[in-house]
């Protein structure tokens, strides 16, 4: 699927081709929709920002999403609703079965968390807006304007502080993003993807495009002979007769995720005997990079499409570190993206081709357990929160208790075969690539399997033989929150401002 | 080698008695749609020679699919499925289950058609009933549930003394390290807390059969290859004909269906998984199923035998069976991982294979040349799957929390300990397992 230059950046929201990094003010707002024809009213000339490059730079961005609960409060038909996929439609905290494969027991249990918890009370709308420093109080007065209060119910304002790069646990975040192939220029056939690129389908982040399977994701389209409000919404790609609503729409993933910052450290500190040198290595192997965002696992010098051959901090898979010797294959960036393509190693031509597609030739029995990473990335846009506090300090057992963490922001064109999946089968899963009675050493839940298995290790492959094992990891990351909202398009958010208004009269 | 076998029982049930059987079956379960090893009707935990069972409603609800061809949905009335897989022969482990659990299946199949408590053998009725697959496929033929909690004991012993001995020598000497591992080994097994049974002795009149197949499928494929040959441009013309032609049946699956599968899912390691649907109509289809379940049949049994199945080393055990005259097919498995994680090993691992054995049966994505595409429709394929995916009332595995590649890896810690390992960077690599 080849496409020209020209995407349609001025119907999608800047999300989705910036991080609005350099704006580190910031105000995320948690609203209901409170009179739906006056939130129509505010949305049709809020300064929702499009993803059109401009000099200079914009100081200010808003950007909007929409639960389930929202598009319904808005007075969009059900039938649009329901074409959205199921684990939008149903939430994040909407069935229990979907909060076990999350991991969200326990204490990370939808009970416990400080909003989207209950299923009926998913918040309508969030609303994201950035600024320059100390720019968002005259930000949110511009964005607000009149009809703002009577159109909306403020449920709660997000803690988000300027870490600069860093997380709360001190280091160095969000440095490997998937990199959008806007053009459309790489082939999505199996056949020219055996290894890991970095390059992404345009379709599995955005809807309405090709994803990686080189097919259009189910999503809302409308016939505009039945419903004459979608006469502005782009054309369906795949079903020229039909409307898409989702076009230039997004998934947008949000999970408050609070972080022990003391806790950790403090475990850290105690397992590795105070001793600074083993402190930090354990910290970086857990990880998968130190501090200053540098990776374990070792650069490597053939192209990887979508990494720049010089970046040092993003150029490798982990080919050259296939036991994890470097970079432990438990460590949390190898399991948010193992970096894998299609096949195992070792295809030259189509003999070699034939043997790995059978299932033959592995040099490891732990090969090819975890393969073709592009199916399930995520675009990042996520903001740390809480007061700065620093892994020396951390240590102290007078270290100052404070809420701290990460309002984890992810953008997906499939909530279930990218986050989800992510989250449970790379995240969650105590048997991530072969490993044994370890889950994510940051992000992973401690309870025991079924048959009381413990999953509350940490183990570090060693080139000496027996691999060295951290055992009774607390929990470290809790989940305070968390939905699932729909980042709509530009026109289909035009769309949505005019459904309170137009849904008596226009629709049967 | 104590080669394994499966069982597969399928009665009608009486009429207006499904919610009763429902509910009865319901009580053999600890957590829903999870076998009490201990429960009273079928004690599976009593079995030492189970692996895997369960029990399973077939119901048609996509019959109406056959519309799709211009035919009237077939007839069929929800039966009762009862199926495992064990050590050793189905005929000893049937018995077995007679002996054991008769009373408890008694009360079960009570309420399925021509089965009368007082009057009806069990055996006999159970044998008369049994349904051989048309392809198996077991992750390891002739490793035994015995020889499975054997290793995962020896495993964690091991793992637990390893811990202690580095911690009290260091993990500098890898010699010394063993030396220290196979004593305690030693020790544990005098004191009767590890056991490790040699493997028994593979039954002559199973390798004998076994040597047979393994010759006399491609001896036959050898002697049909000049009719193959003539034959192919013809099926292929007619293959293609059919793939742009037959129907794809794209329905999204009800939210409250998928809701009543996941109920039962991810409370373990492992999950259970039934698909039920039809044959394409015609001789065609149904023989090119036929002969694609041959292959692939032939395949797990004498290539793919240890450990995987093609790139997929996420299955434990897996079945495909013609039923209904051949009008319909049953694929059972047993799998590690998630859905989500399993549909993603099928599309990007094994699509090719999925859409030889499942593409001739109605409602599959369509094909191109009977392995290309398909599973690849990577939405279409994950909703006829769903949809045509039914619940296990019952289902028990006898070794929770263990995946498959976890028995592998316990396997090799065995041969490790068993067989001495000559230079330094083996035991090295030994260690590194445990």
């Amino acid at each position: 699927m080849k496409r020209s230059d020209n995407f349609a950046f001025d119907d999608l929201q800047a999300l989705l081709r910036f991080g609005h990094g350099k704006l580190t003010d910031t105000c995320f707002l948690l609203l209901n929709i409170a009179d739906a024809k006056a939130a129509g009213e505010w949305l049709r000339t809020a300064p929702i920002s499009s993803a059109i490059t401009a000099t200079p730079v914009p100081d200010t961005a808003l950007q909007i999403a929409f639960s389930a609960e929202g598009l319904r409060a808005m007075g969009l038909q059900q039938s649009i609703i329901d074409d959205f996929s199921d684990e939008f439609i149903v939430g994040m905290a909407g069935d229990e079965n979907r909060s076990r494969r999350l991991g969200d027991v326990g204490d990370n249990a939808p009970q416990h968390w400080s909003w989207g918890g209950q299923p009926n009370q998913v918040p309508h709308i969030l609303l994201l807006l950035y600024a320059h420093k100390e720019g968002i109080d005259p930000w949110k007065k511009t964005v607000e304007g009149k009809t703002f209060s009577r159109a909306f119910q403020l449920l709660s304002i997000l803690p988000t502080d300027d870490l600069g790069s860093l997380e709360p646990f001190g280091f160095v975040d969000g440095v490997s993003q998937p990199k959008i192939d806007w053009a459309g220029q790489q082939s999505s056939d199996q056949h020219e993807r055996d290894r890991y690129s970095n390059m992404l389908a345009a379709g599995e982040v955005i809807l309405g495009y090709p994803n990686e399977y080189g097919l259009y994701t189910t999503r809302p389209l409308i016939d505009p002979g039945k419903d004459s409000l979608a006469s502005k919404l782009p054309d369906a790609e795949d079903e020229p007769a039909l409307k898409d609503f989702g076009r230039n729409g997004s998934y947008l993933v949000i999970r408050q995720l609070h972080q022990d910052v003391s806790g950790f450290w403090q475990f850290i500190d105690k397992v590795s005997g105070s001793d600074l040198e083993k402190r930090d290595q354990l910290a970086a192997r857990m990880v998968g990079r130190n501090r200053d965002g540098s990776p374990l696992a070792p650069l490597t010098a053939e192209p990887i499409p979508g990494i720049a051959l010089k970046s040092k901090d993003n150029h490798f898979t982990y080919e050259l570190d296939p036991i994890g010797n470097r970079c432990p294959i438990g460590s949390h960036i190898r399991r948010a993206n193992p970096r894998s393509g299609d096949l195992p190693l070792g295809v030259f031509g189509f003999i070699s081709r034939l043997i790995k597609i059978f299932g033959f030739g592995l040099k490891r029995p732990d090969e090819d357990l975890i393969a073709s990473s592009r199916f399930h990335r995520l675009l990042r846009r996520g903001r740390a929160y809480g007061p700065i506090l620093s892994p020396e300090d951390a240590v102290k057992p007078e270290a100052p208790e404070a809420e701290r963490g990460l309002q984890f922001i992810c953008l997906v064109a499939n909530i279930s075969r990218q986050f989800e999946f992510v989250q449970n089968a790379w995240f969650m899963s105590s048997k991530f690539g072969g490993l044994q009675q370890e889950r994510d050493p940051l992000l992973g839940i401690r309870e025991p399997l079924i048959n009381d298995n413990k999953t509350d290790q940490f183990n570090q492959p060693a080139a000496s033989g027996p691999a060295q094992k951290t055992c009774n990891l607390p929990q470290f990351v809790t989940l305070r929150g968390g939905a699932y909202f729909f980042m709509p398009g530009l026109r289909a958010l035009q769309y949505i401002a005019a459904s309170p208004t137009s849904k008596s009269g226009d629709q049967p | 080698m104590k080669p394994q076998s499966t069982f597969l029982i399928i009665a009608v049930v009486r009429e207006g008695q499904l919610d009763n059987l429902r509910k009865l079956l319901s009580t053999m379960n600890k957590t829903v749609g999870h076998a009490d090893p201990q429960n009273s009707l079928v004690p599976f935990g009593r079995f030492n020679h189970l692996h895997m069972a369960r029990f399973v409603i077939l119901e048609a609800k996509t019959a109406a699919d056959m519309k799709a061809f211009g035919l009237p949905s077939y007839e069929w009335r929800p039966s009762l499925a009862f199926l495992g897989d064990c050590d050793g022969d189905t005929d000893s482990f049937l018995a077995e289950l007679e002996k054991y659990a008769g009373l408890g299946l008694e009360k079960i199949f009570s309420f399925c058609e021509d089965f009368t408590e007082e009057t009806t053998n069990l055996l006999e009725w159970m044998k008369n009933k049994h349904i051989r697959p048309s392809a198996n496929y077991i992750n390891w033929i002739g490793r035994t549930v015995k020889q499975v909690h054997e290793e995962a004991a020896l495993h964690r012993s091991l793992s637990a003394y390893l811990k202690k001995i580095v911690a009290d020598v260091g993990r500098g000497n890898p010699r010394a390290l063993r030396q220290k591992l196979l004593s305690h080994i030693e020790v544990e097994k005098h004191a009767g807390r590890i056991t490790l049974t040699p493997p028994s002795t593979t039954p002559i009149c199973w390798r004998i059969r076994n040597l047979l197949h393994k010759i006399g499928i491609p001896l036959i494929l050898l002697l049909l290859l000049p009719i193959i040959l003539l034959g192919a441009p013809f099926f292929f013309w007619r293959l293609r004909m059919l793939e742009r032609s037959d129907p794809e049946i794209m329905i999204r699956p009800e939210r409250r269906h998928i809701q009543e599968l996941s109920v039962l899912e991810d409370h373990d390691v492992s999950n259970q998984f039934n698909v039920f649907g039809h044959v394409k109509p015609g001789l065609f289809r149904l023989y090119t199923l036929k002969f694609s379940l041959l292959l692939l049949n032939y395949s797990a049994r004498h290539i793919y035998n240890c450990g995987y199945l093609t790139r997929v080393r996420t299955i434990h055990f897996a079945r495909w069976v013609l039923i209904d005259n051949n009008r319909r097919i049953i694929f059972i498995s047993n799998y590690d991982g998630s859905q989500e994680s399993y549909m993603d090993d099928f599309i990007n691992k094994v699509a090719w294979g999925l859409n030889l054995v499942f593409s001739n049966s109605v409602g599959y994505p369509s094909t191109r040349w009977l392995i290309k595409d398909g599973a690849r429709q990577e939405q279409k394929y994950k909703y006829t799957l769903r949809r045509h995916q039914l619940r296990s009332e019952v289902w028990y595995k006898a070794y929770p929390g263990l995946t498959a590649y976890d028995l592998s890896l316990n396997s090799r810690i065995r041969q490790g300990a068993e067989v001495r390992q000559s230079s330094d960077a083996e035991i090295r690599q030994w260690l590194s397992l445990i």
